[in-house]
């Protein structure tokens, strides 16, 4: 067997129909893949990379009056491709090369995506290392700390504190109605649901200073209540709404109309349709929804700063005052010209980064799921409901008889 | 209905006598009380979502009654002396939302084209989380990086286009003097070239996941039609790829747009606020509308905020003219997609 037939093998892919036996003994063709990197691929890309750096080095040392590193990489690049489509037209014809170039265009692009992604999320952890070892930085509030104190002083409990108020407020509002909406939405046919729906995916991204100033506006002007950790949740609220009702919206309508028919076609109601078919079966997708929407509000600044205010202090009362959040503290510490500042800010964005880490790694453990697609727990838990009704529905024939 | 042609004549009158049933009645009871609860709660969104708007109006009507027209025209922002509008925070807004598309587009359509078409299947599920997860880093984070590395670190980036392209009216730096390697980097920090770059790295993931779903869509059989006829990858990409998500892509980049114009804070982190119209994106100094409001909000009066306000109507307004006309559009890439039936 050769290389490529065991690679074959080996790979998951649609298998073409075996040979009719009625041909005569030839000698078995061997299936071609044509995606298979050859070696000379392989030779080709690292030469262009080694000819492209070498080539720059001496353009910046001998020939040119260039500098500088982002220099260096613009003229490294595209001599790269160029390069590369030269070592590749010593081969093949000028379609291969072209779509091999596009191809290590493609590649690099998505290296430099995911190398920005993880620098984003490793910076802040890196540059407040330092804090994040000081106990007193998770048990105290800034209200002792002044902005010369060392590290010993002062911490981001308000900060925490806030967020937490603050993210349980805006879920008691959203997760009720959002779901309630994304239903409505699905079960419901009309002029009028179209509107909601159309109005719902505008609002998806609705600046969230805006919904920060429309509770500024509605909340707080004309109803009086104060700016307040309370004013803060109901702001990332406006922000939060239209999220989680857009995706829960899409992962119900991926529930199957056959499930939803069978369960009307045995004389349910639509309430109880709804509540033990559709939710339950779309349950794993709607999890996703709520704890991305809540990983999005999280992180919001600006409703924050709008509806609560700053403070330095610990405030655990919502209602009354102002209250700071997790990203407002790391906006308000970074401005400082302070280096202790700045790391405590380093510190507040790397506890905020694991919290959304936290909530998103979750969501993909959770959730992620097609509707009807069980995990191993829900296998066992309804193996045992059905066990369970089979009980009960042997039960009354077995009191009948006796 | 059709295996019904060829039957008897009495049978297919009796078939032509009888009208489509409807259902009499709906349901009552306990699903009335829930229809009634569903309409509530979206009656409830729609009228939060619907009154945004209004509200946002009510407030900044004084500041609009005392600047007329001229909020829209006048450069500067000082609504305690009655002097301010608009016009340089929108140009600069706009500005910012198109760094930020010149940067996230190329960067968009590559990663989705590396998902939907290189990528092995389970590299295909891990980036598709990883683009999830950057559209799910909070803008904070990316302000920090935009303000204490990157604008700092990367000022060879503004020099070299600077340098190279300055005779293009957009990218010269009046301010810096090129010939002086130790001139101060500080004048091209700060700047709108940073703060659009950064909001680019922010809409990305929201523009790649609308053009990865629409690239996706493209169908197998004319992807394997055009392998068969001897297409390359690129040719699938070019010729089947690219067509069939075209709306998508547009759609897609209109969204990013409508998220461009409203990044607050990692904007007002990383600019330094002037009020004058200033074209050139590498020098320092900018402005955008959200962190105007963003900047301004702790130190203002309450006319100012009522200006504020009307800046923030401004806002909401040009953010739903481009979302509606997104989602428009990127509903028409869906609807060949049906549900199931």
């Amino acid at each position: 067997m050769s290389i490529v037939e065991q690679e074959l093998v080996g790979r998951v892919q649609p298998v073409t129909p075996p040979p009719a036996p009625a041909r005569p003994a030839r000698a078995v063709e061997v299936r071609r893949d044509t995606r298979s990197i050859k070696r000379t691929d392989v030779v080709a890309v690292l030469g262009a990379l080694v000819a492209a750096v070498a080539l720059t080095g001496v353009l910046f040392a001998q020939i040119a009056p260039f500098s500088g590193v982002v220099g260096f990489i613009a003229i490294a690049y595209p001599l790269f491709l160029a390069l590369y489509a030269l070592l590749v037209s010593l081969e093949e014809n000028s379609l291969t090369v072209r779509d091999k170039v596009v191809s290590a265009i493609v590649h690099s692009i998505a290296v430099v995506a995911i190398g920005a992604l993880v620098v984003i999320v490793v910076y802040p952890v890196v540059k407040g290392w330092e804090v994040l070892g000081y106990a007193n930085f998770y048990t105290d509030d800034m209200s002792e700390a002044g902005t010369l104190d060392p590290l010993e002083y002062g911490g981001i409990l308000h900060a925490m504190v806030g967020t937490l108020e603050q993210i349980s407020i805006a879920l008691v509002i959203t997760v009720p109605l959002g779901l309630t909406t994304a239903a409505f939405l699905n079960e419901t046919k009309g002029v009028f649901t179209r509107v909601v729906r159309t109005v719902v995916e505008a609002m998806t991204a609705l600046p969230s200073i805006v919904a920060g100033l429309f509770i500024y506006a509605s909340l707080i002007l004309l109803l009086g209540v104060e700016r307040s950790g309370f004013a803060a949740g109901c702001a990332i609220s406006v922000m939060m709404l239209p999220i989680m009702i857009r995706a829960a919206d899409v992962v119900i309508r991926l529930v199957p109309s056959s499930l939803r028919e069978a369960s009307l076609a045995l004389g349910t109601g639509q309430l109880r349709t709804v509540w033990h078919v559709v939710l339950p079966t779309a349950r794993s997708g709607l999890t996703t929804s709520v704890l991305l929407a809540t990983a999005r509000g999280v992180g919001e600044t600006s409703p924050v700063l709008i509806a609560a205010g700053f403070t330095p202090y610990l405030n655990l009362n919502p209602f009354a005052d102002a209250q700071v959040s997790l990203p407002l503290a790391t906006y308000q510490m970074v401005s400082s010209s302070e280096e202790t500042m700045q790391t405590r800010a380093f510190g507040a964005a790397a506890v905020l980064m694991t919290l959304v880490l936290v909530l998103f790694v979750l969501a993909r453990l959770l959730g992620g799921r097609e509707p009807g697609n069980l995990s191993a727990g829900q296998l066992r838990r309804r193996a045992k409901a059905s066990t369970r009704d089979r009980a009960r529905f042997t039960a009354p024939t077995q009191r009948g008889e006796s | 209905m059709t295996q019904l042609t060829s039957a008897p004549e009495d049978v297919r009158r009796a078939e032509v006598v009888d009208p489509p049933r409807r259902r009499v009645a709906l349901s009552g009871g306990v699903d009335r009380v829930f229809r009634a609860t569903l309409r509530g709660a979206g009656l409830t969104v729609l009228a939060l979502m619907g009154t945004v708007g209004l509200f946002l109006f009510v407030r900044g009507l004084d500041a609009f009654s005392v600047a007329g027209l001229d909020f829209f025209t006048t450069e500067s922002w000082e609504p305690d002396s009655h002097r301010f509008g608009i016009a340089a925070v929108l140009v600069g807004t706009l500005l910012i939302a198109s760094v930020a598309l010149v940067v996230a587009f190329p960067l968009a359509l590559g990663v989705a084209l590396y998902i939907s078409e290189y990528a092995p299947r389970r590299v295909r599920r891990v980036l598709t989380s990883m683009v999830d997860l950057m559209a799910a880093v909070p803008s904070v984070v990316y302000g920090l990086f935009g303000s204490t590395l990157l604008q700092w670190q990367g000022s060879d980036i503004p020099r070299w286009l600077s340098i190279q392209f300055g005779w293009i009216p957009f990218l010269d730096v009046p301010q810096a003097d090129p010939d002086n390697p130790l001139s101060p980097t500080g004048v091209y920090a700060t700047s709108t070239f940073w703060a659009g770059l950064v909001v680019g790295f922010m809409i990305m993931p929201f523009i790649c996941s609308v053009m990865r779903e629409s690239f996706t869509q493209a169908p197998q059989g004319e992807r394997e039609g055009a392998y068969a006829l001897g297409s390359t990858r690129w040719g699938v990409i070019r010729s089947v790829v690219l067509p069939f998500g075209r709306s998508g892509m547009i759609g897609g980049t209109m969204l990013g747009l409508g998220r461009a114009l409203g990044e607050t804070i990692a904007v007002a982190m990383i600019i330094s606020p002037i009020f004058v119209i200033q074209p050139h994106i590498l020098g320092a100094g900018g402005s955008s509308v959200s962190a105007l409001i963003a900047q301004r909000w702790g130190s203002a009066s309450p006319f100012g905020l009522g200006a504020l306000m009307a800046a923030g109507l401004a806002l909401f307004l040009m953010t739903l003219v481009v979302n509606f006309a997104a989602s428009a559009v990127i509903a028409r890439s869906r609807s060949g997609q049906g549900s199931d039936a």
